[in-house]
């Protein structure tokens, strides 16, 4: 069994030139952006929920807040999967009641990782609103779980896998479709 | 290669790797104690036995709240242990425990070596919460904890325990964990509860006889209870103690200016530790309280939670999970 790259799903322009469309789409569909977090899920989703602050606050003007949110504890799946995974901190440093919130991550599959992130953030408060954005929706939903910003949408068979290759965690960056073969 | 814990019995067979792990998976439940909404259901399902030979409120409060916080369900067991029928009961009560089929257990008893013992007879994840004046290894890692906090390190600083050495197993697991990263030790107390043998500890342990020269210039100063409880004869008289051992502010001012107050719980206020002491800006008391449930929550997380150990087929991590 071994992986073997199939295609490239996204160049580093590609990231760059969607990420810069998804950041307009939610200032207009947030009237603004006012009153909005992003709140990045770890590991992908932190530099993508950075890098969209980033591009709203250098075109709209408008400061969004930022958090971090670590789903180990939340996850559906501990007690298969063996060891337990290291859980990592989450830094949510502003107050999450009535706020409205866009959940980053990198890569939407089954919807459970989304479902964990809620119940994050409802141990936090209670939101007014929240929002999915991801770069990759790769379908194959076992929740009805839907994202509101999407990148990139790619129909993928069970054993391909979307790996999102980013320079502040890989060192590279781009998107590819990968297989598992026999 | 990094060993996963299966039991937690004591600090000295573990590496310092393993001890840097617990605490570094300690600050995100320390971060944890904030939230408006404490429950998690990480451990939901999973009970976990408090098996408490010993008196304790603290200790099994923080590990039931631990527990509680991580979802889990708790089985309490306090007994009472009479010296006479000690060995017994621990046998007998851990068969009563197999039968109940905790995923768990957390076990504090009057008898150095029972954790052990038990963990040896079932086959699920022991914790011990003290055992004789053997070790008390979650004290310990919170009491890292809380020093690695405020003075960003544990390598190469000076730590002064006071009182009754003899009978600590907090004593002991911390001299086992801290020397294990340089750490220099003074011990001072009465005579007869630091006798020359605490010396071979550790690897750079003293004992020195005046309270005045073991705190002098020390980084950390630890102040162990009078163990009324433990012993039959008080060595010396409460006001002797306090004429030669109390921490009173001017002893503490021979310390380093920043160095830190540290006690396990319950304080013995104007016995071991002037009150004045014991609330100043240097007493860690409180952080020590909240570390514990921090420290205790990665324990349980780590030990109790997931598939067991020995699991046949664990079923692989979905792929595009987030990692």
């Amino acid at each position: 069994m071994r992986i073997v790259e199939k295609r490239q799903l996204l160049s580093a322009e590609e990231i760059d030139r969607t990420l810069q469309r998804v950041a307009h789409e939610i200032v207009e569909k947030t009237s603004g952006a006012s009153d909005l977090a992003l709140i990045g899920v770890r590991r992908r989703g932190v530099p993508l929920s950075e890098r969209l602050a980033q591009m709203i606050r250098s075109f709209a003007h408008v400061e969004v807040p930022v958090g971090t949110l670590d789903i180990t504890l939340y996850r559906d799946d501990l007690s298969t999967i063996g060891p337990q995974p290291v859980v990592q901190s989450t830094h949510i440093d502003f107050p999450v009641d009535d706020r409205d919130l866009v959940i980053v991550d990198d890569v939407l599959y089954t919807g459970r990782t989304t479902r964990a992130a809620m119940n994050g953030l409802f141990d936090l408060g209670r939101p007014r609103r929240i929002m999915l954005c991801v770069l990759m929706d790769r379908g194959h939903r076992e929740l009805p779980v839907e994202a509101t910003f999407i990148g990139r949408t790619v129909d993928t068979t069970d054993t391909e896998i979307v790996e999102v290759r980013l320079r502040e965690i890989d060192g590279k960056e781009r998107v590819v479709l990968v297989d598992r073969v026999s | 290669m990094f060993q996963r814990l299966q039991h937690l019995l004591g600090i000295e067979s573990l590496t310092n790797e393993q001890i840097v792990f617990i605490l570094d998976q300690a600050k995100p439940f320390q971060e944890f104690q904030r939230y408006p909404l404490k429950k998690l259901a990480t451990l939901r399902g999973k009970t976990v036995a408090l098996a408490f030979f010993e008196n304790s409120t603290r200790t099994r409060i923080s590990f039931a709240t631990a527990a509680a916080r991580l979802g889990a369900d708790t089985m309490n067991l306090q007994a009472e242990s009479s010296s006479v029928r000690k060995g017994e009961s621990l046998l007998d009560t851990v068969h009563t425990l197999e039968a109940m089929r905790p995923d768990g257990i957390v076990i504090r008893h009057s008898s150095s070596g029972a954790p052990e013992l038990v963990a040896g007879r079932l086959g699920i994840p022991v914790i011990n919460a003290g055992d004789g004046t053997h070790e008390h290894p979650s004290q310990a890692l919170l009491d890292a904890l809380t020093i690695r906090d405020r003075k960003g390190k544990l390598e190469g600083l000076s730590v002064t325990i006071l009182g009754d050495i003899l009978h600590s197993r907090v004593a002991r697991s911390n001299i086992h964990l801290l020397s294990k990263f340089g750490v220099q030790f003074r011990l001072c107390g009465p005579a007869m509860w630091v006798p020359r043998e605490v010396e071979s500890l550790g690897p750079n342990v003293r004992r020195i006889g005046r309270i005045e020269e073991a705190v002098d210039g020390t980084d950390v100063v630890m102040v162990l209870r009078v163990q009324t409880e433990r012993i039959h004869e008080p060595a010396l008289a409460p006001e002797e103690y306090i004429l030669r051992y109390q921490l009173t502010p001017e002893r503490l001012r021979l310390a380093r200016p920043d160095a830190l107050v540290m006690h396990p719980g319950p304080m013995i206020r104007g016995l071991e530790i002037d009150p004045v002491v014991a609330d100043g800006p240097q007493s860690c008391v409180l952080e020590q309280v909240a570390n514990g449930l921090a420290v205790r929550m990665a324990l349980l997380y780590h030990l109790i939670g997931g598939a067991p150990v020995d699991a046949p087929h664990p079923a692989k991590e979905r792929s595009n999970a987030s990692d």
